[in-house]
């Protein structure tokens, strides 16, 4: 399975350098090495959920603990969130670290994949929510940083889309 | 059973507790024996309490949390039972007021009306202590039964489709938000 194993490592490692002590999540292909790391990491908390949107109420808790979460989620599974990042995470002004897959964009070969990608820019604008490409290995931890410390300071969901660019190498 | 006795019956326990619940008649007629700092009402999202107490629980192991759950918000969230059973938080108690109804929307019946068994579906998603109850009395020693013990409870009570006169109270939800939050600080910092 062609997912990189050194992004998936550095976006890790970048996470755990921003003092993200929970993760939440819901596996899916290109997720598949940071929820191992995560699942290793004997530092971190990682809650397995059985649908993602329980992962804004999981993060509200860290945050009202006092503990910095983020949640790793398909672009699908930001879909299937949204009443809970609009009625719990904007409502109630909690920040939230959403790194998303983003699948069904340019070289997604599943056809199933493809409707999602095609709107979740368009969500993503129309609820507001700021966001940003991780797509370079050599970025990645700056703007991780940059996305955790802007959620934190307006007390908002920010998403950071993983993209094919960083998370894939072609055979 | 009303809902409101059975908020009073262990009203005095929740004082040390972190305490969830969800919205309309389980906010407000708790809101109106008295409200604290230690207390979150998630007024929308339906069904995100409970995650929002594992959140707490995996993050606070030793504080003890509360939810305050609805059969309505529940059957929205059944996945978090099997959530919350994966991790099993032993502090956490999550009672569930099963009226059969969503009450505060006009009381339409839900599912649980038509012979869902949410006992069972904890019982099978995993959650280790599960209990069934019809009385105030039983409903008070059930609860303070899951606080003093060390295990996962589900207490669903069977109670009355009636609620307050109004749902709509004077705590704003941000302040009621920022408070919750900064008085879980300050327990850290004893």
């Amino acid at each position: 399975m062609p997912v990189s194993i050194v992004n998936s490592r550095t976006i890790y490692d970048a996470l755990k350098e921003c003092d993200i002590r929970l993760v939440s999540a819901l596996p899916e292909t290109w997720l598949v090495h940071l929820i191992r790391a995560a699942e290793d990491d004997p530092e971190m908390i990682l809650v397995r959920l059985a649908k993602e949107e329980e992962g804004v109420g999981v993060s509200a808790g860290a945050h009202f603990a006092g503990i910095k979460s983020a949640m790793l989620m398909q672009n699908h599974g930001f879909l299937a969130s949204i009443n809970g990042i609009v009625s719990f995470a904007h409502l109630y002004k909690i920040p939230l670290l959403m790194l998303i897959s983003y699948r069904g964009s340019f070289g997604e070969r599943d056809p199933w994949q493809t409707q999602g990608g095609n709107v979740t820019e368009p969500v993503l604008r129309a609820l507001g929510i700021p966001y940003t490409f991780l797509d370079a290995a050599e970025t990645v931890k700056k703007r991780i940083r940059q996305a955790q410390t802007l959620a934190e300071s307006s007390l908002q969901p920010v998403a950071l889309l993983l993209t094919r660019d960083l998370m894939w190498e072609e055979q | 059973m009303l809902r409101l006795d059975c908020l009073r019956s262990i009203y005095s326990e929740l004082e040390n507790c972190l305490v969830v619940t969800i919205m309309g008649a389980v906010a407000a007629e708790l809101q109106s024996l008295g409200h604290r700092p230690n207390f979150f009402y998630l007024q929308h999202a339906m069904g995100l309490a409970s995650s929002t107490g594992l959140g707490l629980a995996l993050c606070l192991p030793d504080q003890r949390v509360i939810v305050i759950d609805g059969d309505g918000s529940l059957l929205m969230n059944l996945g978090s039972l099997s959530t919350m059973a994966r991790y099993r938080p032993r502090k956490l108690v999550h009672i569930v007021f099963d009226n059969e109804s969503l009450l505060s929307v006009g009381g339409f019946p839900t599912a649980t009306s038509t012979g869902t068994d949410l006992e069972g579906i904890a019982r099978a998603s995993g959650v280790p202590r599960v209990v069934t109850v019809h009385s105030v009395q039983t409903f008070k020693g059930a609860v303070i039964e899951a606080m003093n013990g060390a295990e996962l409870t589900t207490i669903v009570a069977k109670v009355e489709a009636k609620g307050p006169a109004a749902y709509v109270t004077d705590l704003s939800l941000l302040e009621n938000r920022f408070q919750f939050r900064r008085h879980i600080q300050s327990l850290k910092k004893r």
